[in-house]
């Protein structure tokens, strides 16, 4: 079984903690009162993204965890998976709800995502950082109103519910910022 | 009196929570100095007085935000001085750089005891079982740890939370943490060992130095016998450093403290490649 050596920890290294695949978010080598050598690390949980604090004894070995990051194109949803390809390949993936999350509400059909794979089945699923979406419902906009004061929400062809300008209206398209699920621009069609 | 000690020596530091470099001279082994101590020591037993050095020492391994392979220690001992004394010298030589900063350095003192008291913990009393879930709970480590490794994790996590603008000179080690500090006479538990924390950050190390031959020689030979345990190489004893002791050192007081950190501190520099020119990935 493949292992890493504390001295080869770095952030971004994929490793397996009590049957879990994990990221090192930040690693310190830390030797407090001239004693043992430890490594210090924020660790997060590919599964559900929580970020934790664990130690190691310098030296130590760590399991390593088969993951890697691939970009698929999104194909389609049939109610229980959502169904990616390699766009070189023409290989194709079907990840379940827990692996796509939120991603659901911003991919729309031929988005290419960046999907994690953890020992060859879906691990996350990663949208685009930006993305263009029709809204299909929103209160009537204010003409004139461009000056950005105030807000509504508008839902969006994938079921997303985003805070958008007054002025937008029902049937326009808009780019949005998956990360933070914020508003960016109106997008002329 | 400033000195200038060898950096290559055919004695080591048997010292098992470090690792020290070795090199072939001609086929011979040398080892690169961890610190300027044992030719130190050797010239307070030939009656130099007052010693001073700062230069660079190796210690393998040793690499991360507070730490380099290569650093720059500067080391003294005061003759005549116990810890208490060089504690006074420590406190004096750093809120002085700090105020020649324009900055104010509040001193503060407290026991090993006080700063583990700080997170719930007492060093002295508390079983191996006890000391050891609690550095767990601390740490998020797991596996099974010696009372040496609990000790060193809950110094690290009480460490963590000292305020910064504040130098915390941490005194009264437990008696297995006592590395070459001489034993207190009052309190078995205790060794003359005292640390220098500015703000969260581990300055200096400082020992009311032990200076009974026959103790020394069985405390190095302690350290061997750990390393042989942990399947380490040994390390020669310095011989040298034995006989100066037998023919006898003054009591004295002796501080190592890191310049590289002192420098970190006085610039607020989060990470040590900041004040090294070339840090070991690219020297």
């Amino acid at each position: 079984m493949a292992s890493y050596n504390t001295n080869e920890f770095r952030s971004g290294l994929k490793i397996i903690l009590d049957g879990d695949p994990f990221s090192i978010v930040e690693n310190e080598f830390v030797k407090p009162g001239k004693g043992q050598a430890f490594n210090r690390v924020k660790v997060r949980n590919l599964k559900t993204g929580r970020v934790i604090e664990k130690t190691f004894k310098s030296g130590d070995s760590v399991e390593a965890a088969d993951v890697f990051e691939q970009e698929m194109q999104y194909l389609y949803a049939d109610g229980e998976f959502w169904h990616f390809m390699v766009p070189d390949t023409f290989e194709q993936y079907a990840a379940d709800s827990n692996a796509v999350g939120d991603a659901a509400k911003w991919m729309k059909e031929e988005d290419v995502c960046v999907m994690t794979l953890w020992n060859g089945s879906p691990l996350s699923v990663e949208p685009p950082n930006f993305t263009e979406l029709r809204i299909t419902e929103t209160d009537p906009g204010v003409r004139g109103d461009t000056s950005g004061g105030g807000n509504k929400p508008a839902t969006l062809e994938t079921g997303a519910v985003v805070k958008v300008p007054l002025f937008v209206n029902e049937g326009e398209v808009i780019k949005v910022d998956t990360r933070s699920g914020e508003y960016v621009s109106r997008v002329k069609d | 009196m400033e000195v200038e000690t060898p950096l290559l020596s055919r004695f080591g530091n048997p010292d098992p929570m470090i690792r020290g470099l070795a090199l072939d001279l001609d086929g011979n082994r040398r080892f690169l100095r961890t610190s300027p101590e044992f030719p130190m020591k050797r010239l307070l037993a030939a009656g130099c007085g007052p010693v001073y050095e700062m230069g660079r020492v190796f210690r393998g391994e040793e690499c991360g935000g507070r730490h380099n392979v290569e650093f720059t220690m500067l080391e003294w001992y005061r003759p005549g001085l116990d810890h208490h004394g060089l504690m006074d010298e420590v406190e004096e030589f750093l809120t002085g750089l700090f105020e020649s900063e324009g900055r104010t350095l509040t001193a503060n003192r407290m026991t090993f005891r006080d700063l583990l008291g700080g997170i719930g913990v007492d060093p002295l009393e508390a079983s191996d079982s006890a000391l050891a879930d609690h550095a767990r709970s601390a740490s998020g480590i797991d596996g099974e740890l010696s009372r040496g490794e609990s000790l060193d994790l809950l110094l690290d996590r009480a460490a963590a939370d000292l305020p910064d603008e504040v130098l915390n000179l941490v005194f009264d080690f437990p008696v297995n943490q006592a590395a070459l500090a001489r034993r207190s006479e009052e309190d078995p538990r205790l060794a003359h060992r005292f640390e220098a924390f500015v703000g969260p950050m581990e300055l200096a190390n400082g020992y009311d130095e032990l200076c009974d031959a026959e103790e020394l020689e069985q405390r190095l030979d302690d350290e061997n016998h750990r390393r042989e345990a942990a399947g380490l190489p040994l390390v020669p004893v310095d011989q040298d450093l034995l006989a100066a002791t037998s023919a006898g050192i003054a009591p004295c007081a002796g501080v190592a403290l890191g310049v590289d950190r002192l420098l970190m501190t006085l610039g607020r520099y989060r990470h040590i490649q900041q004040v090294i020119n070339f840090p070991e990935a690219i020297a």
